[in-house]
Formats: C-alpha cells, sequence, structure tokens
C-alpha cells in the first residue's frame, strides 16, 4: 500500500550535486585570480564554502520534510513515534507487524565517460547519511576557513593554502554524495592529493615533506585495496545491478541492494569488504596503518583540525557505512563474536589510546585521540552499531576540530608557535580564559561527559556492541573511554594547570623537570624543532600581523626585539619566549565557541535517554530495514530523479539482513539493533570516566607538579617502566619496521635481488646455485638464528635486507654484454620450453 | 621447400647478430648486430606472410623497419657521446652501470 506519494522533492535534493561543485568552482578561482584579490583569495574560500553550506542546509531541511511526508506528516509525535517503531528496532519488532516505512534516497546520474559498453557515471545519492555528511563537512570547513583567516595570516603561500583548503572539503562532499563507487574513488583521491598539499604545506622543512610524502603513500599502500575492493564488487553486482535496475555495478544503491540479495556469493561478498576495509585502515588511521596520522600533524592547525575531525580520517568510516550490507554479509556481522573490521577497531582504540599517554606535543595527543575513537567507530560498525558509529562520526567532528582549534589558539597567542606542552605550555586556563573554557567542554564531550555529545554517542556504541554479543570488545570500550579520559586529562593539566613553562611562562625558566626533559626521545625533539622551523619561516610574519590586529591586547608586544638575545641561549625551540600568553582574538575564537556549543547540544540529536522524540537522528538517517519492491528502487535512467513513492511495509514482512527478500523484493540496509539505553551502563561508563579523571589529575599533578617526589622520573629509574615507556614513545617500532625494514626491503634489495635471482636461474649453473645455497644458510645462520636469539628482530631484519642486497651486488658487473647474453640466453630457455610444451 | 630457406636465412642473421652483440668489444658493431637480428626477424615475418597469403606480416616487417632506425638513432647517439667522453667506445671498459 501507499503511504504517500511524493512526486517532487525539491529544488534543494534534486540540486544537491551542486555542493560539492561550488567549493570546486571556488577552487579555480582562487588558483587563477586569487593573488590580485584584496583578501588573497581568501574570501572566495569562505564563500565557496558558505555556498555549499547553504546548499546543504537547503538539502538537509527538504530531507528532514521528506522523512516526516513519509512519516505520515501530520502532527510530529505521533511521526516520530511511528517512524521509530517502524524502523525496525530489532527483528521481533518488524516481525511482529509493525510499519517500516521507505524514504526513497533521491539519486541522479549523469554518465562521465564510456568505456567498452559500461557508462562511468557521476551524480549523487541523498539519503540520511549524506545528508548528515554534507552538513557537517560544510559546516566545519567554513569554521576552519574563518580560522584560517587570522592563524595563517602573512603566510607565504596564503593563497594556495586557501585554495588547498578548498578543493580539500570539495573532495569530501564529492565523496559523500557519490551515487557511484567511481564518484567515491574520485573524491576520495582529490582528498588523498590535497591531504598531501596541505600537511606539506611548510615545505621548505624536509620533515614536513617527509609527514606529506608519508601520509600519502601509507593511505595510497591503503587505496590499492580500494581499486581491488571496488573491482570485486563491481564484478560481483554488474549482472544483478543491470538485470534489475538497468545500471551497473558500480552504483551503490545497486551494490547495496545485490549484497542484500542472497543471490550473491559469499566469498565474492567476503574478499570484497575485506580489501574495501584495507582501504579504510589507510584512509581512517587503524592499526596498523596508523602512522602516518600523527605525523600528520606537520601541516597547519587547521589543516589538522579539518582532516581529523569531518573531512579525509572519517572518510574510510564513511565508506563503510555507505556500503555496510557488504560488510554486514561478508563479514557475517549479525551473530559473529569477533570478525575483521571490529577486531582491527578494537586494536587501534586500544593502541592509540596508550600512545597518547607518551606524548609531549598536544597535537599529537589530539591525533592519537583521533585515531582512538576512529578505532571506536569502525569497532560500532564492526560488531553491527552503524547508527550509533555514524552518530560519533558526528559528535565527534564538532569537539575534536574544537580541540585541535583551541590548540591552535594556544599556540598562537599562548605558548609562541611551540605545541609542545612540557615545555612551553602550563597554566595557561589564566591568561586564555575562553580558549580554556571551549578546551575543557570539547575534553568534556570527547570522554564522555554525561549530557555532553561524546557520552551519547560513544555510550551507544559500546552499548550496541555489547548487546550484539561481542562482548570482548564490549568491555575494550570501557577501558577505551577510560583511557580517553586518562590521556585528556593529562594534556588539560600540562597545557592549563600547573605551573607556566617555558613561552608560556613569558620567559624562559631553569630546567625544573630534568628528570622529564631526559626523557625526550630525539623523534619528539625532532618534532619540536619542526614545528619550530616551519613557525620560525612562516609563523613570524603571521604574529606581526597579529600584533597589529590585537592592539587593545594587555600583555603587549614590547619585546620583539629581545627574540634574538634569547635565542643565543641556544634554545631553539624556546625561540618564542618574548610573549606573554594571552587571548586569541575574536577571529580565532568565534568558531571556537561555537564548536563548543556544538559540543554541548549535538548529542541530542540522539539521546535515548530522554524518550524517542530525541532519537532525530535514528529517524533521519537510517534507512529503511524492510524490503522494497525492485520497481521502486529502479534508477530512473541517467540524469533524471527517481521519485519513488515512500511505502509502508506489508505486515509481518522479513527483515533485511537476516532473510533474503523475495523475489521482486530488494533490500537496501540491514537490520541493525538498537539497544533500549541503559541508565545503568551509562552510570558505569560515567563512574569509570570520572574515575580516570581523579586518578589523571592526581598522578599529574605528582609527575608533572613542582614539588619533588618519587613518581617524578620514575620511568628513568624503574627498567620495566622505562622500556615501556620506550616501547611506547617509538610508537609500538612501527614506524622503524615500515622505514628501515619494509620500504629499504622493498625498495632496493628486493627488486635488485628479484632482478639477480632470474639473471642466476637463466644462467642455469650448478655453482651459482651452490653459492646461493651456501649464502642462503650463512644469512639463515647469521641473521634469522641469531638474530632470534639475540632478540633483535627489527634491527636484525633492517641489516638482514641491505646484507641481500650486498650479497647479491657484485653479480651485477656492468659489462653489457653480458647482460645481452644472458637476455638472449633466457629468450632460448624460453624458446626450448615451448618447442618442448608444443611437442 | 621455398619456406625453409628464408627461415634458415633468418635463422643464420640472428645467430651472427647474437654473436655480434655478445662478443664484439666496439659498440658499434653491437649496434649493427643488433640491427642483422632484427633483420632476420623481419625475414622470418616476410616468410610466413608469403606463406599465409596474408599482408599482416609486411606490415609488421614496415614497423619494424621503422622501430630500427629509431633504436640506431638513439644507439649511435649514445654511442657518439660516450666516445666524446672516454675517447673510445670499447664496450668492456664500460662498467658504470655496475651497482
Amino acid at each position: 500500500m501507499l503511504a504517500h506519494v511524493n512526486d517532487s522533492a525539491g529544488w534543494f535534493l534534486e540540486h544537491a550535486w551542486l555542493i560539492p561543485v561550488v567549493p570546486v568552482i571556488g577552487f579555480v578561482v582562487i588558483i587563477l585570480f586569487g593573488k590580485r584579490m584584496p583578501m588573497k583569495g581568501s574570501e572566495v574560500g569562505i564563500a565557496s564554502m558558505v555556498g555549499a553550506l547553504v546548499l546543504s542546509i537547503g538539502t538537509a531541511y527538504q530531507w528532514i520534510q521528506r522523512v516526516d511526508a513519509a512519516h505520515g506528516g501530520h502532527d510530529e509525535g505521533s511521526a516520530i513515534a511511528r517512524g521509530i517503531a517502524g524502523f525496525g528496532r530489532s527483528l521481533s519488532a518488524a516481525a511482529s507487524g509493525e510499519e517500516s516505512t521507505y524514504v526513497a534516497p533521491v539519486i541522479k546520474s549523469w554518465t562521465w565517460w564510456q568505456s567498452g559498453g559500461l557508462e562511468f557515471g557521476l551524480g549523487q545519492h541523498i539519503d540520511g547519511l549524506a545528508v548528515m555528511m554534507l552538513i557537517l563537512v560544510a559546516f566545519i570547513s567554513v569554521l576552519v576557513q574563518i580560522f584560517s583567516l587570522e592563524y595563517v595570516r602573512g603566510d607565504r603561500r596564503y593563497t594556495h593554502f586557501f585554495a588547498a583548503l578548498t578543493l580539500f572539503s570539495g573532495g569530501m562532499l564529492t565523496m559523500v554524495l557519490a551515487e557511484n563507487m567511481v564518484q567515491l574513488i574520485l573524491g576520495w583521491e582529490l582528498m588523498g592529493l590535497c591531504s598531501f598539499m596541505l600537511i606539506g604545506h611548510w615545505w621548505e622543512d624536509k620533515a614536513n615533506s617527509r609527514a606529506a610524502l608519508k601520509a600519502f603513500f601509507t593511505v595510497r599502500v591503503g587505496d590499492v585495496g580500494l581499486l581491488v575492493g571496488t573491482a570485486i564488487v563491481f564484478f560481483g553486482a554488474n549482472a544483478f545491478a543491470v538485470d534489475n535496475f538497468g545500471s551497473n555495478g558500480f552504483s551503490i544503491q545497486a551494490i547495496n541492494a545485490w549484497a542484500m540479495s542472497g543471490e550473491a556469493s559469499h566469498d565474492v561478498l567476503l574478499w570484497g569488504s575485506v580489501a574495501l576495509f584495507i582501504a579504510c585502515i589507510g584512509k581512517s588511521g587503524q592499526f596498523p596503518l596508523h602512522t602516518w596520522l600523527p605525523d600528520a600533524m606537520a601541516g597547519p592547525t587547521p589543516v589538522s583540525s579539518l582532516l581529523h575531525s569531518s573531512t579525509m580520517v572519517v572518510a574510510g568510516v564513511f565508506l563503510v557505512a555507505r556500503v555496510y550490507p557488504v560488510f554486514w554479509e561478508g563479514l557475517s556481522i549479525p551473530g559473529s563474536s569477533v570478525n575483521f573490521i571490529v577486531l582491527i577497531g578494537g586494536i587501534t582504540t586500544l593502541i592509540a589510546a596508550f600512545l597518547a599517554f607518551v606524548q609531549n606535543d598536544i597535537k599529537k595527543v589530539l591525533a592519537y585521540s583521533t585515531v582512538s575513537q576512529l578505532g571506536l567507530m569502525m569497532m560500532g560498525l564492526g560488531a553491527g552499531a552503524w547508527i550509533a558509529a555514524v552518530f560519533h562520526i558526528f559528535t565527534h567532528a564538532f569537539f575534536k576540530c574544537c580541540l585541535f582549534l583551541c590548540a591552535g589558539s594556544v599556540a598562537h597567542s599562548g605558548s609562541h608557535h611551540s605545541f609542545d606542552m612540557k615545555k612551553d605550555m602550563g597554566g595557561l586556563r589564566k591568561a586564555m580564559p575562553v580558549t580554556f573554557a571551549c578546551w575543557m567542554i570539547a575534553t568534556a564531550a570527547l570522554t564522555g561527559f554525561p549530557f555532553l555529545a561524546g557520552f551519547w554517542s560513544k555510550d551507544e556504541i559500546i552499548a550496541t556492541v555489547g548487546k550484539n554479543g561481542y562482548d570482548v570488545f564490549f568491555y575494550l570500550g570501557f577501558v577505551s573511554a577510560f583511557l580517553t579520559a586518562a590521556y585528556m586529562t593529562r594534556a588539560t593539566y600540562l597545557t592549563f594547570f600547573g605551573t607556566p613553562r617555558g613561552a608560556a611562562a613569558g620567559e624562559h625558566h631553569g630546567d625544573e623537570h630534568g628528570e622529564e626533559h631526559e626523557q625526550a626521545d630525539d623523534e619528539a625533539h625532532v618534532d619540536a624543532l619542526v614545528h619550530a622551523g616551519a613557525h620560525a619561516t612562516a609563523g613570524h610574519d603571521a604574529h606581526d600581523a597579529h600584533g597589529h590586529a590585537l592592539a587593545h591586547d594587555a600583555h603587549g608586544h614590547d619585546a620583539h626585539d629581545a627574540h634574538d638575545a634569547h635565542d643565543a641561549h641556544g634554545h631553539d625551540d624556546h625561540h618564542g619566549a618574548h610573549h606573554g600568553p594571552h587571548e586569541s582574538g575574536k577571529l580565532l575564537l568565534v568558531p571556537i565557541c561555537i564548536l563548543a556549543f556544538l559540543s554541548i547540544v549535538a548529542g541530542f540529536l540522539q539521546a535515548p535517554a530522554f524518550g524517542e522524540s530525541f532519537e532525530k537522528l535514528k529517524l533521519w538517517v537510517e534507512p529503511t530495514t524492510a524490503p522494497i519492491a525492485t520497481d521502486d528502487l529502479l534508477v530512473g535512467g541517467f540524469g533524471q530523479s527517481v521519485a519513488v513513492a515512500p511505502r509502508a511495509a506489508a505486515e509481518g514482512e522479513k527483515v533485511c539482513g537476516y532473510v533474503a527478500p523475495s523475489p521482486g523484493q530488494a533490500c537496501i540496509f540491514p537490520a541493525v539493533t538498537h539497544p533500549p539505553f541503559s541508565w545503568a551502563k551509562a552510570g558505569v561508563a560515567t563512574i569509570i570516566v570520572f574515575a580516570a579523571y581523579a586518578i589523571s589529575f592526581a598522578l599529574c599533578s605528582l609527575v608533572y607538579g613542582t614539588r619533588r617526589n618519587k613518581l617524578q622520573g620514575l620511568t628513568g629509574r624503574n627498567k620495566l617502566l622505562g622500556a615501556g615507556h620506550r616501547f611506547l614513545v617509538n610508537k609500538y617500532y612501527l614506524d622503524d619496521l615500515y622505514e628501515k625494514v619494509v620500504v629499504r626491503a622493498v625498495a632496493y634489495p628486493i627488486s635488485q635481488a628479484a632482478y639477480w635471482i632470474n639473471q642466476r636461474v637463466l644462467d642455469g649453473t650448478v655453482d651459482a646455485v651452490g653459492k646461493g645455497g651456501r649464502r642462503t644458510g650463512e644469512w639463515i645462520y647469521r641473521y634469522v638464528d641469531q638474530g632470534a636469539i639475540d632478540g633483535l628482530a627489527v634491527n636484525g631484519s633492517g641489516k638482514a635486507a641491505s646484507g641481500t642486497g650486498g650479497a647479491l651486488r657484485p653479480l651485477q658487473s656492468g659489462k653489457v654484454n653480458q647482460y645481452g647474453a644472458l637476455l638472449f640466453g633466457a629468450a632460448a630457455l624460453g624458446a626450448l620450453v615451448l618447442v618442448i610444451v608444443n611437442i | 621447400m621455398l619456406i625453409n630457406n628464408f627461415l634458415l636465412l633468418g635463422a643464420v642473421l640472428f645467430c651472427i647478430g647474437v654473436y655480434g652483440v655478445i662478443a664484439r668489444k666496439n659498440a658499434v658493431m653491437v649496434l649493427m648486430s643488433i640491427e642483422l637480428i632484427l633483420n632476420s626477424v623481419n625475414i622470418n615475418l616476410l616468410a610466413f606472410s608469403m606463406l599465409h597469403g596474408n599482408a599482416d606480416g609486411n606490415t609488421f616487417a614496415l614497423y619494424i623497419i621503422a622501430v630500427a632506425a629509431a633504436e640506431v638513432g638513439v644507439g649511435l647517439a649514445m654511442v657518439l657521446l660516450i666516445y666524446r667522453n672516454r675517447k673510445s667506445i670499447a664496450l668492456d671498459e664500460l662498467s658504470e652501470m655496475k651497482g
């Protein structure tokens, strides 16, 4: 039965594809004319983002109208109540014959290019998830660009910065409303490129360009998975899509329907989902490819903020949420107690949280916090907590963006461009009250302080994970909540409490915390220098301009001349000891305050504790879980919008994700479970969080306080703790593993070895084989045997890699004739083989 | 059979070419030997083309002649540069590619 026919979708819904077009045009304009404009192109960037935001808001408004209309369109309360019931709380609820309503996504597609009879489309797929992400990305981008106005003022590549920032948002928006996988890849790669440009914005510094390359290449490793996964899914879904929808195997709607149809081979789904998830591991900084994310802090703070809140890193999470049925079926999410996604997510959330404890750089703490939260989202998705994970994307964006902007504000005005919490911060709460207040709100929201944004989303993830039978990960969620609260307390303490140090004190103190400083390993030191160096080139101009802008500043800027004298002390990273800390200007504070406000209220979009009228997000975002007639899903052809009648599910209809739809029907989304809100679980989580606050604060005031006591320098005295600390400081040696072992092994010796092993085989001499055998024996004896006994696996493998290269090097004579001989020998052998085979 | 003669000629030319590439020290001689090899391939192509009464082989032979001309151009340019730098085009002295 048709509940309500809604033929015209509304202008904004029909034209949602304009949203990414606006920033892309903005990018072109900035690149071409930016430098000649009065504000160096930044006005175009902000205008285009505001344009995108207005369009997104219009789209969201009309989408909500559409959903409400589909639910009957009378008074709000009953519509929502029916909607909630209809969205299928669980198997039993839907099976007992409650109503489910299908709100058709607004899908449009145009042919982009054709190849071999296959049409690659560009278009839009506007449903609740897309709408939420659109509004989130556009909104955060606007705020970050406003923040950047002040933050990077006077930078030598100011125009390019805004151009890249705008295109970056454009890439994310393209991906978010992608109608098909090809368009999704387009947006995904656009972001990859822009993140490279932005992280390496101050590329004069070698460390920055290295960080940019690292980010790019690490993500690229995962991107192989995206291509492979898309190909697998395409070949799996194509026939189904052509038969039923007249589209092809790239269409996201068709992929989802195919995955749930019961016709798909489980193996195809399994490998497709694994390959796609590998892409998400790279993009969303999951273990073991999370190493690029903290290094990406080399970019300017607004970039970190944008990158880590709503764009780039949530792209992976978004991908999983987007083609969720593929993962649902491929990894058998319902009914299992562990799977690939939930495992990776769980590991990530835990190890990243541990790493956050040993960082001295405030941005790196936040970076690891992001990694940890992304792990939590993935864990939620892997365990079937779809709406909770999507909700966490939403809330996380606000408070994490706020935290990053606060860190930027602190560095800008409080610690003179240093991000080192131990050296240049401390006690800033009095000098920077507004930043402090916003930081506290965002921290509370992140850690799950009751009734703030993070409380609702995080608890919902944990509760759903527990309800779906992923017990281990349920407890792991609590551990993660504890750790999050603890390391954020540490960061807060170091930044805003205690005694001011270094730049925050306005002058250079003696080395009061000698032991702690000794702990700082080389890498942390280098990082500090990176920031110092980067700001030395670009930041000073900015700060001078800033000084004029803030003439009302209480502390004044009378000590510019003292700068050189201070540097002469030899403390390079203390180069800014001449400014007293002060509050930032309005351009910095306004975005921060808006975000802090949203960190408080965003959670009430999905606060099941207060009844169903507070579960709006689920109503608006979650697709229907009932089977729909395939005709209703039909894509109406390229360039046309499909107006599908929202349709109530028949009584007793089967639920998607557990039973295959009957012929002529299709499912687009599995029936995910929604646990009822439990005050007991929320209470336990709250107690854990408060305990973490208390313990961490007490420990911090002991360890970092001025009073001397036993805890200070403990890691230096106690061997076991010291080893643990070193292990964490070195980031589990993963970077060493990648750079010293994997990269070196792949880049140099293996390629050489492969080439030369070929030649040797072709040579076919017994002698070479014998020698090779002996060398292998020696190699095994020397490196594997002894290396294993020594327990220096990492160093050993590194040496082994270069050893192999060295051993094989003499074979490369450089004589052209010899190469020729080998070539012809190979050809002759090949010919011989062919002849023998043919006989 | 007629075709056998062609193929035999091709094989002989090929072997001479391979011998030249492997044994000669003079870079120009090596380039000439490579030409011999390419032309032996051409002869084979033409022979088979004739056998099957199909023009494809002829076309390929034309392509190969063009490619060979280009290759010799590049090769001679390299030899010239090497000579300018080292006053010698003896290949056995050129082992900078070692590594």
